[in-house]
């Protein structure tokens, strides 16, 4: 008790000496402390952006852009990481002794050098070792697109396909993108066609999952399992989506030159590549370690009691062995999202416009509110990861042993 | 009996080697690289890819040139010496290696990083290898000072007067304990060397100074860079952040409620928040919650953000080991009669500890690979300097060589701190396998 009071004393101590101190000093400066900053003019570009934004826009506008880009590059980061990290983890634990040493070289090669020096060597890779737009010219040119001449690797980044929708319900968006203005990653004029199919995707799972739970039913009652359950839950996850793509004259847009640069397509900077890969890598090293720990974790004696049941392998793998590593995985795997959303503040050093260099770098620079901008930046951080983590204890307890 | 073998073999046969094709190497090469096409696919295409990684780094990096002063120079060397395609430029780390390594500490006095590398090592020996004389630990404990004294120089009497509130704390604790009772002692051993250090040290160590004025050339910690920055800055960070992060990790396990809240917040907050927004905060913020007119260094400030951002994730890794350690053993403490403390000391960090090796090793790699951050708020570490080497006109355009240079060095550092914590958890393994 006593030492409670004592700490609770020493602990006001501090906060009033700090909130003196914030009070005090921006007197001094003749600040003061609001946050109207954010409904005032912008005034600067930002080139890679989901949502309509110019210079005309407010600080607040810019934020939005910014927060949509970091979690735009921290989702796209996830799902190469997790791909990558499964894919090297299970090899790892391969019995190929060459497959195994290679990718025991990945993973230590990446665990244990800077993610700083990664993400600029690769952005290095990427502008200084890729041809320039002007050798994809004429007859026998020097590069030559890839992937059946619809993507183009140059120096300025990555130009791939883009789905643009001929009968789009937010009216024709077929204009081509001017001179010097860049198309969006999304255009959005077609945000609604685009929602649209997420809505019939998503829902396309939902009741392919309803299917499984009504022929798992009939299984347990009738003992038969239902013919074709697996050709039902297909069709009805992309049944609707491919009607859907033909009604809204769902084409193709590739990229082509045009004067001194690509135009059509998708243009992505090759900021956002390096960050992209590099995170992925990064954080696939530490995920394969996290899945190869997983499935080590799962004693042999399941396998065999498995196999003593009579189940095929591949069920195995489904009821038994997946299960219980799946426990082990998950905590961590969902920690090094957590990771890789946080790292991607490290967006500064190849210029990609995430969250902290919008509200926490030209915003703070331009309007001086520096503490204002850095605490919003770090409430950002924080509900992003107390969300997540709030998600992963839910998580948790419902997969919990439960013991006494 | 009708069935009477009507032969049989009165010696062994002399075992046969077996068939060429089921020993040696071809069994090895069928067994782990061709058992199956999913194995021999994975095979020929690691092969390949291998062969065409060395295809392209190794003339390259092996044909290096190592003499030149300049990145032209280079070229025309390559020129000359007629090789068809790019080759290395590793002249730029000969010529600037004193840079990568120190960063634009006074050359003169290079002698003072390394010897403090030096005694850093002589310090570390006795608390990573129990074979080592235990009087080391002298060297260890005086370290921490005499390394700031050699790194930033300057007059003696600071360093000494500063460990000077330490030996205060240790002798209220050691010596007080009789007449105030653990508790008073505690709290007198935290607030005593406080109010010394606040209102004390600084004029005994100025009027010790001015009396007697022992010291040796002092260096600004902008002069500070490379190698030298991020290792002492990791150093400070890991030394530092064990013993905080051990005890926020006992704070949020205790019972206490303001004492158990606080380390929550503390962790979660520093946990939920990435490190660049931390230093972004010290180098912008910091002055909003200082008394106005106080200044205090760049590194410092760094030093003490990588401090209590590292903290916050070995709290967490601790949290974990002293979460896994069964309930019997804090039952078995307490009715040992053992105090909190005493508790904590003899059974439960010992074992909490040894569980959470890998964790805090691995925190400390992180750590130390974070100190790369700090080129963002403008100090100079390797990858600051090799954007400074890039900016000499020499050197424009130089990229593959000293990142390489900066990635093995790295490497290595971190390599040997995991793989010691391997060696360490094989050591300290006292379970039945």
């Amino acid at each position: 008790m006593t030492i409670q009071v004592v700490a609770f004393a020493l602990i006001l101590a501090a906060i009033w000496f700090l909130g003196r101190n914030i009070v005090h000093n921006l007197e001094e400066l003749g600040k003061d402390f609001n946050f109207s900053f954010l409904n005032s003019r912008a005034g600067y570009d930002i080139n890679q952006r989901l949502i309509e934004y110019s210079n005309d826009s407010t600080h607040g506008r810019a934020a939005l852009v910014g927060i949509l880009n970091t979690l735009l590059v921290a989702f796209l980061g996830c799902i190469l990481a997790t791909i990558l990290g499964v894919i090297a983890g299970v090899l790892r634990l391969s019995k190929n002794w060459i497959v195994g040493r290679l990718m025991t070289v990945y993973v230590e090669g990446f665990r244990n050098i800077p993610l700083l020096l990664w993400i600029i060597l690769i952005f290095a890779v990427m502008t200084e070792s890729t041809p320039q737009p002007r050798d994809f010219r004429g007859e026998d040119a020097e590069a030559s697109m890839i992937l059946g001449e619809s993507v183009a690797v140059t120096n300025r980044g990555i130009y791939v396909p883009n789905v643009v929708f001929t009968r789009s319900l937010g009216g024709n968006e077929m204009t081509e993108a001017a001179d010097g203005v860049e198309a969006a990653v999304i255009p959005t004029a077609a945000a609604i066609d685009w929602l649209l199919v997420l809505v019939l995707l998503v829902g396309g799972v939902f009741a392919s999952k309803a299917i499984g739970r009504w022929a798992t039913r009939t299984q347990e009652a009738t003992g038969v399992r239902p013919p074709a359950t697996f050709w039902m839950q297909l069709g009805v996850i992309l049944g609707p989506f491919v009607v859907v793509m033909l009604v809204l004259g769902a084409t193709l847009d590739i990229p082509e030159l045009r004067g001194f640069n690509f135009s059509g397509g998708i243009h992505m900077r090759n900021s956002l590549i390096a960050l992209w890969f590099a995170l992925s890598l990064y954080t696939g090293a530490f995920i394969a370690e996290i899945v190869r720990a997983g499935i080590m974790a799962v004693s042999k004696g399941q396998t065999e009691a498995a196999f003593a049941l009579g189940l095929r392998p591949n069920r195995t793998m489904n009821l038994v062995i997946l299960p219980q590593a799946m426990r082990v995985i998950i905590p961590p795997l969902i920690s090094q999202y957590l990771n890789l959303t946080k790292n991607s503040s490290l967006a500064i050093a190849v210029g990609y416009m995430d969250v902290r260099s919008t509200l926490g770098g030209i915003t703070i620079n331009q309007t001086g509110r520096e503490l204002e901008g850095m605490l919003l930046l770090g409430l950002f951080y924080l509900v992003t990861s107390l969300v997540i983590s709030g998600v992963m204890n839910i998580y948790n307890n419902s997969v919990k042993l439960k013991e006494r | 009996m009708a069935n009477t073998p009507s032969f049989v073999r009165t010696q062994m046969l002399e075992p046969q080697d077996p068939p060429l094709g089921e020993k040696g190497v071809v069994k090895w090469i069928r067994e782990n690289l061709f058992s199956g096409w999913l194995n021999s696919i994975l095979t020929l295409v690691s092969i390949y890819v291998i062969y065409w990684v060395l295809a392209h780094i190794l003339p390259w990096a092996l044909g290096g040139i190592w003499n030149a002063e300049s990145l032209s120079e280079c070229r025309e060397i390559r020129d000359a010496s007629g090789v068809g395609h790019d080759v290395a430029c590793w002249a730029v780390i000969g010529a600037r290696w004193h840079q990568l390594l120190f960063g634009f500490y006074p050359s003169e006095l290079y002698w003072r990083p390394i010897l403090a590398l030096i005694l850093f090592g002589v310090a570390i020996a006795p608390v990573l290898f129990d074979t080592a004389p235990r009087k080391l630990l002298i060297v260890t404990a005086i370290m921490p000072f005499a390394a700031y004294w050699l790194l930033w120089g300057g007059t003696i009497w600071g360093p000494i007067v500063t460990a000077l509130g330490f030996v205060i704390g240790w002798a209220i604790i050691k010596y007080g304990s009789a007449t105030l009772g653990a508790l008073g002692a505690t709290i007198a051993a935290i607030v005593v060397p406080l109010l010394y250090w606040l209102f004390v040290a600084g004029a005994i160590s100025g009027a010790l100074g001015s009396a007697l004025p022992i010291g040796i050339e002092s260096v600004a910690s902008d002069r500070f860079g490379g190698f030298m920055l991020a290792i002492v800055i990791g150093v400070a960070g890991i030394v530092m952040s064990l013993p905080l992060g051990i005890l926020l990790a006992l704070g949020r396990q205790s019972d206490l409620f303001i004492i158990n809240k606080c380390s929550v917040f503390f962790i979660e907050i520093i946990r939920g928040v990435p490190l660049i927004v931390w230093l972004f905060t010290a180098s912008l913020l910091l002055n909003y919650f200082l008394p106005p007119g106080t200044n205090f260094d760049l590194m410092l400030r760094v030093i003490i953000m990588v401090t209590l951002f590292s903290s916050a994730y070995i709290a967490e890794v601790v949290r974990g080991g002293l979460a896994a350690l069964p309930r019997g053993q804090y039952e078995g403490a307490d009715s040992l009669g053992l105090d909190y403390w005493q508790s904590m000391q003899l059974i439960i960090l010992p074992q909490a500890l040894k569980i959470s090796i890998p964790g805090i090793v691995s925190s400390f790699i992180g750590l130390f690979k974070d100190t790369t951050l700090v080129v963002f708020i403008g100090l100079l570490d390797p990858i600051g300097l090799s954007n400074a080497i890039r900016a000499d006109a020499a050197w424009n355009g130089i990229y593959w060589e000293l990142f390489i240079f900066i990635g093995l060095c790295f490497f290595i550092f971190c390599f040997l701190m995991s793989r010691y914590s391997m060696w360490l958890e094989r050591k300290l393994q006292t379970g039945h396998r």
